[in-house]
């Protein structure tokens, strides 16, 4: 009947343009963003905005000084992603020089320098977090108290933070993986129950349910096809069989037990947004799977053995490092041929 | 190579053939002690020394010391200079000599100097070995204190802190402070924002001569038929 004929590939829903994968990664950052903002105020969301203008102004900047053509890259939406995952990161209530440093050394350092998007072989919002986490120590560990534990700060208390942090007195607070940084000593059951922080029903209160916000956003893109299952996969199982392995069931030295090392700090975060950004990361299935797990590794052993509470950052930045020696080794063998010796 | 004026000495020194930018050698202690001007200029005038009296013995030999044995030779005058350094600076500028510590005894190591020695110094006359030495010091040392000056300032908010530690306690309140409250990059003190900040030098030359090279190009271009028609007069 029908007079027209479509040839194969019948993609129902192509999602092949830069900008679309970035306006559903965006978005898929939403429930996050929101039970973010729930327990800790409206800091983050205002880093987020302040961030992303910021972001693409130096994007624009950046274009103009190599020459390049301004418009159209800015409209593919990546700057603002960068900016984005670098604010969900931050603390809230950060003051303006931090956001204007951190945005500033990701587009600039982390993505420009090395030719733009598709060339960067680090993370950009990382390579912004980590030089802020490493110059600014203080302002980098003052996370608020959740909603539940202490006052949530209002919008007029966010942009008084913001752009007059002189004059902004806010109440700064130990995270759940903070708390096991500075009670090392103390038993696992004890230290759940001492403090208001840890009681929430999985994790630390608040953050488990952060986590799981993120956890939800990152299997939408999962069944939206934008990545495999094979990094967060990877990540998440080798942070499992860690805090099995760290976990004797008793003392708070192996820095919990699986669920709250699951459900704590930026791990579904890092799983879903961070690894799995298609440029530094490893390129076969394969290669992902390593790749995951190696951050998974890392983020376990600075958390429990390093000098900070959470490591994803140097966990991906580490394995970006790596990335390229990850593909040398899992090059997907081509269809029919067969696996050369090679004689060293 | 024995050819090069003392313009073209000075040229390449300085700017384009400079140990630091251009050859990127020496790097270890461009990177380790650059943290503050007074460290990259304890570490510049001890490099400059030892690079120039180097340069010297190692022209003085150069006829002398046979293929072979060259470079054992050539460390042994070197490693000569650098304990002459260490014990000067250890008598002079104790608390920088304790600062720099083992990076003084390391200039030995320092390919800029062997480099020079080998590839100058051991093929050229005394004065024209004593002007490399000293142009290829002063731009090892220039970079190292632009280096020092921007790590410092990015890092602290000041620049030329302790200064006394090398000019005496009249040099004590040179610290020019550029804004007070701030709150210190800490990444550009530490070894990252070292070569960070290195490369971006490297990038900054780079951009300028690209300018030069630009300009003189358009300068040079000739329009056609243009010197076809002028029959008097110099060409510009």
């Amino acid at each position: 009947m029908s007079l027209m004929h479509i040839s194969s590939p019948h993609v129902h829903k192509p999602v092949t343009s830069v900008e679309q994968v970035m306006k559903q990664v965006l978005l898929a950052t939403l429930p996050g963003v929101a039970v973010l903002t729930w327990f800790f105020g409206p800091g983050t969301l205002v880093n987020i905005i302040f961030g992303s203008m910021l972001a693409m102004g130096f994007e624009a900047w950046a274009l103009w000084l190599r020459g390049k053509d301004v418009k159209s890259p800015l409209k593919d939406h990546s700057v603002i992603v960068t900016a984005t995952l670098l604010c969900i990161a931050l603390p809230p209530y950060a003051p303006w020089w931090l956001i204007v440093v951190g945005i500033g050394v990701s587009v600039l350092l982390g993505k420009h320098v090395f030719g733009g998007l598709g060339y960067n072989p680090f993370n950009p919002a990382m390579v912004g977090y980590v030089v802020l986490l490493v110059s600014f120590p203080l302002q980098m560990s003052s996370w608020t108290e959740p909603r539940g534990i202490g006052e949530v700060p209002g919008l007029l208390d966010a942009l008084t933070a913001l752009f007059a942090p002189a004059s902004y007195d806010g109440v700064t607070a130990a995270t759940p993986l903070d708390l096991f940084r500075q009670n090392a000593g103390m038993l696992f059951d004890d230290l759940m129950t001492s403090k208001a922080e840890l009681a929430g029903p999985i994790a630390g209160i608040g953050w488990d349910l952060v986590n799981l916000a993120f956890l939800a956003g990152g299997i939408w893109l999962l069944r939206q096809r934008i990545f495999t299952w094979h990094a967060p996969v990877g990540m998440l199982g080798a942070l499992t069989l860690c805090a099995l392995l760290g976990f004797d069931e008793g003392s708070s030295t192996g820095g919990g037990s699986v669920t709250f090392h699951l459900f704590s700090g930026a791990t579904m975060f890092g799983a879903f947004f961070i690894i799995t950004d298609p440029v530094s990361s490893a390129v076969s299935n394969r290669g992902r799977l390593i790749f995951g797990a190696g951050v998974g590794v890392l983020v376990y052993l600075i958390r429990v053995n390093g000098n900070y509470p959470d490591a994803v950052a140097f966990g991906v930045l580490l394995l970006n490092f790596a990335a390229p020696f990850i593909d040398q080794y899992t090059q997907p063998q081509v269809y029919g041929t067969k696996k050369i010796e090679v004689d060293e | 190579m024995s050819t090069q004026s003392y313009r073209q000495i000075t040229h390449n020194g300085l700017w384009k053939n400079n140990p630091a930018l251009v050859q990127l050698l020496g790097l270890c202690p461009l990177l380790a002690v650059t943290a503050s001007v007074v460290n990259a200029m304890g570490l510049a005038a001890a490099t400059l020394f030892v690079l120039v009296t180097s340069n010297l013995c190692v022209s003085l030999i150069r006829n002398v010391v046979t293929e072979s044995i060259r470079l054992p030779a050539f460390v042994l005058i070197i490693a000569a200079a650098v304990t002459g350094t260490e014990l000067l600076m250890q008598a002079y500028a104790y608390e920088l000599y304790q600062i720099l510590g083992i990076f003084l005894p390391l200039i030995t190591t320092n390919c800029v100097i062997l480099g020079r020695a080998d590839a100058f110094a051991a093929k050229n006359p005394v004065a024209p070995a004593l002007a490399d030495g000293f142009m290829m010091g002063m731009g090892f040392g220039l970079v190292l204190v632009v280096l020092g000056a921007i790590r410092e300032l990015l890092g602290t908010g000041a620049v030329l802190a302790n200064m006394d530690l090398l000019f005496g306690p009249m040099a004590a309140n040179w610290t020019i402070v550029l804004a007070d409250d701030y709150p210190g990059l800490l990444l550009a003190i530490l070894p990252p924002g070292a070569f960070i900040i290195t490369g971006l030098l490297i990038a900054a030359k780079n951009v300028i001569d690209t300018r030069i090279e630009d300009a003189r190009r358009a300068e040079t271009t000739v329009e056609v038929g243009s010197k076809r028609v002028r029959v008097t007069g110099e060409i510009a």
